[in-house]
């Protein structure tokens, strides 16, 4: 919980929330953050190194298709993960078990583990909504919610109760859309339709939504896909300086996308988890024959 | 242009393939081309033909309504000074005062005749007037009994024969035995409005009156209140509980035998005749529940019943439209599934829904059976008071002048559809403004 991180000195303890300022100011902010934080297990932010996600024989079935075979995978904090594969091989279904976005499709069916700092998002006792709020999702389409630019960012902190007050979530969503850098390209229009933006700019705004709740991972499904490549460039630096703060797995197409802007790698195909390891290992010395055929071209 | 850049492109073979017997090749192409625009114009033909039908048949039926109805939004007045002779007023028995003869032989004074002894001739032109006059004339004296032995001066419609026959729709060339009204009749109606006696004005008693006997005294305003009040009855029963069965279905309902049945079955009751939920009504409401026959109340029930489906079927393809990337959206940033409903998925649903809400509405206005069935053809000279005072609705009052024996009758028919269209066009057009205010598009 990078709001309040127990931990001052916590790197993702986001500049415009500092503990101090929660705990001062608008005491009665916290409470709620603290049950959020209770019941999902107290959890110190993971140092850089350490994993945050670890999946464990992951199976999911739509109907009785079934999507994923057994796959295993460990992705450490503060850096970014990247998921590559041919189209239909389970990479994006994967990354929607992690904040249970599957349980929103009917006949969607997920056995296994999935350790979310230890903990099984799973678990009965693990509501999906607040895990959501720790598991932030930037999809392939932008979508920004048919609003304001300050209403889509300051929505997610609203319904978790994360400002205090008025000024306060102007504050938020102001930090929120400079790390996200799109401060200075609307702050002079903030009650303007976010669909009025460009699609490189709502990809942006969507992700200062995303991170405007505080997640500890955001979720990046194919967030390029819809761009043009200049645009696709300030996603990419953008993922580059969000790492610093957060757990970032991203979904890509791009093989060279992947290299440009994940620290690990992960090959998907078939459904199966083929290959994982640190990226420059995967994209110079891969020891799968079919990762190799991928990352060369030869299929996919 | 294009076509014959097409054929030109053809005779060019493009390749080796084509070298050979490219001529009969090029030639079925050719024909190939021409069938096919042929076949376009037909296609474009047919659908304006349709629409050319169509439209003549809309201008026939609007035509055919507003040259009937029209005659009963002009009224014909006439304003009659008379005296009020002590002698003939008992004040301490107004009630039988025989005012209309004091009237008609007041109008036969202006035309400088007098009565004969059998009353005959007042009783011809008291044929021509209204008693509305004569009610007119006996409020007057009841609020100021001073007024006894002075002239006073009424004004009131003339009877609706007399009407007819200014309107043009009695005419003298029928002949005398074919016609309400008689010669010497005819010539005193002319000779009042030789007189200027006679003035024709726009008819607001059809509009604040409610039904009478007389019909130049009838008026749509007790149906057009009761349609009111009935509506009001099913937009708040129909349009929240279609609205949160449809959320229900749509958002939360999980897919399986059970729902798909139930969603049959309410695509199919949007399907059953109309007169098979006033016979439900009848059974259900009035005969084991109880409620008053005739009223607002239980007319608004069962048109209820029958505009859910309608609105439910709507707010489901209002729901369905709205993109699912907005529900993941909201989702992904950890609301609800109940907030992400609430909060985005029914406001972009909104103009949908609001659409498809008021023109349930308006087909529950407009229907006739489930009226007939739970007793709405209901006479009253009264305004109905309230939901549970007893009412008829537009179409049914239509109904009711349609089966009524009096000439007059037939163009207030009429004119009761032209109000009832008004409203409708009302309805609707509040729809699309609704839609076009809340529509934004981002």
């Amino acid at each position: 919980m990078s709001y309040i991180s127990k931990d001052p000195s916590n790197p993702s303890g986001s500049p415009m929330t500092t503990p101090e300022r929660h705990q001062g100011d608008h005491a009665d902010g916290v409470p709620e953050i603290r049950l959020r934080t209770a019941a999902i297990g107290a959890h110190a932010d993971a140092p850089t190194g350490t994993l945050k996600v670890q999946a464990k024989k992951i199976n999911v079935f739509y109907g009785a298709k079934q999507a994923l075979f057994d796959v295993d995978v460990d992705i450490p904090g503060k850096a970014v993960t990247a998921f590559i594969g041919p189209s239909g091989c389970g990479k994006s279904t994967f990354l929607r078990c992690i904040n249970r976005m599957n349980d929103t499709i009917p006949g969607a069916k997920v056995t296994g583990e999935v350790l979310l700092d230890g903990e099984d998002v799973n678990d009965r006792q693990i509501d999906p909504v607040t895990l959501r709020a720790r598991v932030g999702m930037v999809f392939q389409k932008p979508n920004p919610f048919p609003k304001s630019i300050f209403e889509n960012v300051a929505y997610g902190p609203r319904i978790h109760g994360l400002a205090a007050g008025k000024a306060d979530l102007e504050e938020i969503v102001e930090a929120s859309l400079k790390r996200a850098s799109l401060w200075e390209e609307v702050k002079d229009r903030l009650n303007q339709p976010g669909t009025g933006l460009s699609g490189g700019q709502q990809q942006r705004l969507v992700i200062a939504r995303a991170i405007a709740v505080a997640p500890e991972v955001i979720l990046m499904d194919e967030p390029c896909s819809a761009l043009d490549p200049i645009a696709t460039a300030r996603i990419e630096e953008l993922i580059d300086e969000l790492r610093q703060q957060f757990c970032i797995v991203i979904v890509t197409h791009s093989m060279a996308q992947a290299a440009r802007v994940s620290q690990r790698t992960s090959f998907f195909h078939l459904g199966k988890l083929v290959e994982s390891g640190s990226t420059e290992e995967m994209f110079t010395n891969p020891k799968d024959s079919r990762t190799q055929d991928y990352i060369t071209g030869r299929f996919g | 242009m294009t076509d014959a850049a097409l054929i030109a492109g053809a005779t060019q073979p493009s390749g080796p393939g084509h070298a050979s017997g490219s001529t009969p090749k090029t030639l079925a192409a050719a024909k190939r081309l021409k069938a096919r625009h042929a076949a376009e114009f037909r296609f474009r033909l047919y659908g304006r033909t349709a629409i050319i039908v169509a439209l003549s048949f809309l201008v026939i039926l609007l035509g055919r309504i507003v040259s009937q109805g029209w005659s009963t939004f002009v009224q014909n007045r006439i304003s009659v000074a008379v005296y009020v002779d002590p002698a003939k007023v008992d004040a301490r028995a107004l009630n039988g005062v025989n005012w209309d003869y004091m009237i008609s032989t007041a109008a036969l004074a202006k035309l400088g005749l007098t009565d004969d002894d059998v009353g005959e001739r007042s009783g011809k032109m008291s044929a021509l007037l209204s008693p509305a006059l004569g009610y007119d004339l006996l409020k007057k004296i009841k609020a100021d009994p001073s007024l006894i032995g002075k002239t006073v001066t009424v004004d009131g419609p003339i009877g609706a024969d007399a009407g007819l026959y200014y309107k043009g729709l009695i005419k003298r060339s029928t002949a005398e035995g074919d016609r309400r009204l008689d010669d010497a009749q005819l010539g005193w109606l002319d000779q009042l409005k030789a007189k200027g006696q006679v003035t024709s004005k726009f008819n607001t008693d059809f509009l604040t009156h409610a039904d009478s006997t007389q019909p130049e005294q009838a008026g749509v305003a007790g149906a057009a209140i009761g349609s009111a009040l009935t509506l009001i009855v099913v937009g708040l029963l129909a349009i929240p509980i279609g609205v949160l069965t449809a959320v229900y279905l749509e958002e939360f309902a999980p897919k399986n035998r059970w729902t798909d049945l139930l969603e049959v079955n309410i695509n199919n009751l949007a399907a059953v005749p109309s007169i098979i939920y006033g016979l439900l009504g009848l059974a259900l409401f009035i005969n084991m529940m109880g409620v008053p026959r005739s009223t607002p109340l239980v007319g608004g029930l069962v048109l209820a019943l029958m505009a859910l489906p309608t609105v439910i079927i709507a707010t489901r393809s209002a729901l369905k439209a709205v993109p699912p990337s907005i529900r993941e959206a909201a989702l992904g940033v950890g609301a609800s599934r109940t907030q992400t409903v609430f909060h985005h998925v029914l406001p972009m649903a909104r103009p949908g829904i609001m659409t498809g809400a008021i023109l349930a509405l308006s087909h529950a206005m407009g229907e006739t059976a489930p009226g007939l069935m739970v007793g709405m053809v209901f006479f009253s000279s009264d305004l109905p008071r309230g939901f549970l005072s007893a009412a008829t609705v537009l179409p049914v009052q239509v109904f009711i002048w349609e089966n009524a024996s009096e000439r007059a009758f037939l163009s207030m028919t009429a004119a009761c559809i032209m109000v009832l269209l008004a409203f409708m066009i009302l309805m609707n057009g509040t729809a699309i403004y609704l839609r076009s205010r809340y529509e934004r598009r981002w």
